[in-house]
């Protein structure tokens, strides 16, 4: 079956053949491997994207079930030079291997979308669902600390 | 493979009884999927279905996500909510999904359990309604025929004064539950208790019920032996998660402390 949905703003077609994830037809048909595959069970948020507006793991996403959907992946934060979210993360060094960067980049984006000065606790609850394997979370919540602060 | 995209109940039913399997938030299903233990060739998607979506007072659509669980629910239900998962997860999968999939663990389902919600399940033939307590018969089975969709919950009109809802995991997020637990009380001392993780099925520690039932002002001694029903009520096994006996105290413990929330 073919499904046609919107990809960071593009019009895209995926040939489904079997019921396979959305983040296999992003990485594998699209191209896109920002979203990363890992898990495969929703536990580590390395494949987070905006489904219809809404922050899901693609890896729990049956491709054949975005026909008519909007989908923001990675690539698609930044409309122009760097997400504030990215840039945030830059500053502060919140980058160890860099696997887990794209999903913590969706999240926090989603996060600030909502709530552009959240709180520490807020910042640490939004990102339960993401995993850093080196454990670089106290440089990722302090990049976030730092944006939050500057938005109050 | 064949997708259907329904937007009534009606074309999800008739979906359904053509033999497909229904997809909700994917949580569940795409976790089997993902790992080959299923490869479903005609699938039908739930999510368009609005009316799936609906929550009116006490009924709620199957399609209710945890995250509106946890921001508008019953207090017991909103805390299990809070547990479920990761706030991706909890964007993505539905109270429906928690009742279909029927996992011991299912963190939903001791409140459903412990306050007696119906589920409504519709197919083409008509509709009916299934008490939670018939409705969970084994670990991930239930008396859901494949060709009937769950549509909605429905609690009963009045919902009990206190209740309070628990779990203990190995971490704080996104935990599968070793024990979790509901706990309500109502002004007339009714008692309910209701565990996941400790049985094939959520089950009712029903002797501790009726056993602090008939007391109104429980001493230490009362709680203790509370406790101690609890722990014997419950049917745990060992396995990956947990050690049986772990289970077994950690559900005394829990229980007691979730009964002495309700009371103060």
């Amino acid at each position: 079956m073919i499904v046609s949905f919107f990809v960071n703003g593009e019009k895209t077609t995926a040939r489904i053949t079997e019921p396979a994830s959305l983040l296999d037809v992003l990485r594998d048909q699209l191209g896109l491997s920002g979203s990363k595959s890992a898990c495969e069970q929703g536990e580590c948020g390395s494949c987070s994207v905006m489904l219809d507006d809404v922050l899901v793991c693609s890896c729990l996403v049956m491709a054949s079930d975005v026909e008519g959907s909007t989908v923001v992946t990675v690539e698609g934060i930044a409309t122009r030079g760097l997400h504030p979210v990215q840039e945030a993360m830059h500053r502060a060094g919140a980058v160890q291997c860099g696997f887990c960067t794209p999903g913590f980049v969706v999240t926090a984006a989603a996060l600030f979308d909502a709530n552009p000065a959240p709180s520490r606790d807020e910042i640490k609850e939004a990102l339960a669902g993401n995993i850093c394997r080196c454990t670089g979370y106290g440089a990722i919540v302090r990049a976030f600390e730092t944006l939050a602060e500057g938005n109050r | 493979m064949i997708a259907h995209h329904p937007r009534t109940i009606a074309e999800a039913t008739s979906a359904l009884a053509d033999g497909a399997i229904p997809l909700a938030g994917g949580t569940d299903l795409m976790v089997e999927v993902n790992f080959g233990h299923t490869r479903p060739e005609v699938v039908v998607g739930l999510r368009r279905v609005s009316e799936l979506a609906e929550w009116d007072g006490n009924r709620l659509g199957s399609g209710v996500t945890w995250r509106r669980v946890e921001e508008s629910g019953p207090r017991a239900l909103a805390q299990a909510a809070r547990t479920v998962g990761s706030p991706q997860i909890r964007n993505a999968g539905t109270i429906g999904g928690n009742i279909a999939t029927a996992s011991p663990a299912g963190d939903g389902l001791p409140f459903l359990l412990a306050v007696d919600a119906e589920f409504e399940l519709v197919s083409n033939e008509g509709s009916r309604q299934v008490a939670a307590r018939e409705f969970f018969v084994d670990v991930k089975k239930t008396t859901r025929r494949n060709e009937e969709l769950i549509a909605a919950v429905n609690l009963p009109e009045t919902l009990p004064e206190r209740q309070e809802f628990g779990k203990i995991g190995v971490r704080n997020a996104m935990v599968i539950a070793t024990v979790c637990c509901v706990v309500t009380r109502d002004s007339n001392h009714s008692t309910r208790v209701a565990l996941g993780s400790v049985a094939p099925t959520p089950i009712r520690a029903m002797r501790a019920e009726t056993m602090i039932s008939s007391i109104a002002m429980p001493t230490d001694a009362d709680l203790a032996e509370f406790a101690r029903l609890v722990s014997e009520d419950v049917r745990p096994i060992t396995d990956h998660r947990s050690t049986e006996e772990y289970r077994r105290h950690a559900a005394g413990v829990l229980a007691r402390r979730l009964l002495e929330r309700c009371l103060r």
